[in-house]
């Protein structure tokens, strides 16, 4: 058995190699002060500067923010209840129907979703009139949308692995199910819906396809402001943005994994 | 007593009808009735208007009068460039497929095999760089792959290459941007997979005499059947509609069908082409959607 081990280790670690050289990169010529990315011209955080007073930019990360936010959101209360209906309620009518609908938005390509809500809200424009005008309003309806997917499958995974004695004693002690719900498991899958949320969050801080779609004047995003300015070229600025997210993302990351580690170590002792 | 019971009952039912249509109602109307809404505009015409398309179904003189337009199929059969579109997507999903596979498994394989809070931490590195921005990491590797880039000239300082090798806007660019970017896709449900096996199978074999290599055959690999088609639709069936990575590290000259069906919607702004084009890309990925459907169902009635 030593042979695979050893094969599978370099070729994780290779991997692992492939997955973060990138990002250092990133990390180490955000910090350049030539303009020319990978030319080195010394240490620098001019940069930094020059990402902070770009009004542009600061503004589209608000509002990308803010749809992301709410999308989150939209996106957590709607995963809660399809998972307790496909994990909760045994067999219903539709629950197939609910389950392709689950699934379909996790790899269907960003292009079709794109293109198909877009001639879909143009339609209900035209017979409706409403939505009236395409923006943040119709960005935050397609994120919610995908992201309810994904928000599901986090959250049903959890809901599948729970002891249900709890539940059962509390409505045996005569708790209607909605309050042995809220009581009961709710505080037990907070975990699985706090990275259900994170989840759908970053998807939509990150969609540059979809929003570009169904946006409207004046709704540009973060996602898509970078894009445009990556298709012209390279720019330090970009470089000095990308720390800061990857920064973010690592501290939350840190600070979960520190937290969840706690708890499983408390758990154990309370066990022992 | 009795009626208190019955009156709970009738409640509940009620509400579980809400828990579950509320989700369904939201998905149907954003998510599937869009499709149909797409099937009517692939056939209609393109026109000068607001928005620029002609209706299928128009009013005249108190008649209804349905005018259904198969130009847009008949065109995309004329023009080689969009069945070579739809070739390329198909082949370069499927090569990066393999790759993300080939890369993936033994990564899957390592992680399942460690330690239990090991493994946390590790799927946790796996996972990591899907949480940045996708779009920063692909242009990472512009940074990379420039002809003036960090790769060039680490190649030509070591005395490798005399002169920059053109990576960036090449096919080869576009394979590493996927594979970079859709290799954790491939990674987890393989993990999930594999962590589930039971040693003592391998083990046994072993005792009878199997080589390492054989036993992995005959074992490991069978077994891990739903992982590897469950990384793999994850990977295979959102590639082929890619359009972010062939636009920024691709040349002009990679045509897929993601940048072609973009080009005809935001650049010539006709939208049933466009139309047309995701629908025949629907057709081609209903199958690869309803082997992961199936996959996923029975994963889910598994954990139960």
């Amino acid at each position: 058995m030593k042979q695979p081990i050893r094969f599978s280790s370099v070729m994780f670690w290779f991997g692992m190699a492939f997955l973060y050289l990138p990002m250092l990169s990133l990390v180490i010529y955000s910090f350049n002060s030539s303009r020319l990315v990978t030319v080195w011209a010394g240490w620098s955080t001019k940069w930094y500067g020059e990402l902070f007073r770009d009004e542009g930019l600061m503004a589209a990360v608000w509002r990308s923010l803010e749809v992301a936010f709410w999308s989150a959101n939209t996106a957590v209360c709607l995963g809660v209840l399809a998972s307790v209906a496909l994990t909760r309620f045994g067999r219903f009518r539709g629950r197939s129907m609910l389950h392709s609908l689950v699934a379909a938005p996790l790899v269907m390509p960003d292009v079709i979703i794109g293109l198909s809500l877009l001639l879909m809200f143009v339609s209900m424009t035209d017979v409706l009139g409403w939505p009236q005008e395409r923006g943040l309003f119709t960005i935050w309806i397609a994120h919610a949308t995908f992201g309810t997917a994904y928000a599901t499958v986090v959250i049903s995974s959890r809901l599948k692995e729970l002891d249900r004695s709890f539940v059962e004693a509390a409505m045996d002690l005569g708790a209607a199910p909605v309050k042995a719900f809220v009581q009961i498991t709710l505080p037990i899958i907070m975990p699985a819906l706090v990275s259900a949320w994170l989840l759908a969050f970053t998807l939509s801080l990150d969609d540059v396809v979809i929003a570009s779609f169904v946006s409207g004047p004046g709704a540009t995003t973060l996602p898509i402001e970078v894009f445009s300015s990556v298709r012209l070229g390279v720019s330090p600025k970009i470089n000095a943005l990308a720390t800061l997210i990857i920064l973010i993302v690592s501290l939350v990351t840190l600070v979960a994994w520190w937290l969840s580690r706690r708890k499983l170590k408390r758990d154990k002792l309370v066990r022992s | 007593m009795k009626k208190v019971t019955e009156r709970l009952k009738r409640h509940a039912e009620h509400g579980k009808r809400w828990v579950i249509a509320v989700p369904t109602l939201w998905l149907m109307l954003f998510f599937a009735l869009p499709f149909l809404i797409v099937l009517k505009i692939a056939f209609a015409e393109s026109a000068i208007a607001i928005p620029p398309y002609t209706q299928l179904l128009t009013m005249a003189d108190d008649a209804f009068d349905l005018h259904v337009y198969f130009g847009n199929f008949i065109f995309l059969t004329e023009d080689a460039l969009y069945l070579t579109a739809y070739l390329n997507s198909l082949k370069m999903a499927a090569i990066s497929t393999f790759l993300c596979l080939l890369i993936g498994y033994p990564m899957a394989y390592h992680i399942a095999r460690a330690k239990p809070s090991t493994q946390t931490v590790l799927l946790l590195l796996i996972l990591l760089p899907s949480w940045t921005s996708f779009l920063i990491r692909i242009y990472a590797w512009i940074g990379i792959l420039k002809s003036n880039g960090i790769l060039n000239n680490t190649l030509m300082w070591l005395g490798v290459v005399d002169q920059p090798l053109a990576i960036l806007n090449t096919n080869v660019a576009v394979y590493i941007g996927i594979v970079y970017a859709y290799l954790p896709f491939m990674i987890l449900p393989l993990y999930a997979n594999l962590v589930k096996h039971d040693h003592s199978l391998i083990e046994a074999s072993q005792d009878l005499g199997a080589r390492w290599l054989q036993s992995f055959w005959r074992i490991t690999f069978p077994l891990s059947r739903n992982g590897i088609i469950a990384g793999c639709m994850l990977v295979f069936i959102p590639v082929v509609g890619e359009y972010v990575i062939p636009e920024l590290l691709g040349g002009t000259n990679s045509i897929v069908i993601g940048k072609v069906l973009w080009q005809e919607f935001f650049n010539n702004r006709d939208w049933p082409l466009a139309s047309s084009l995701a629908l025949i890309m629907l057709l081609l990925l209903m199958l690869p959607i309803h082997f992961f459907r199936k996959y996923q169902e029975k994963e889910w009635e598994e954990g139960k």
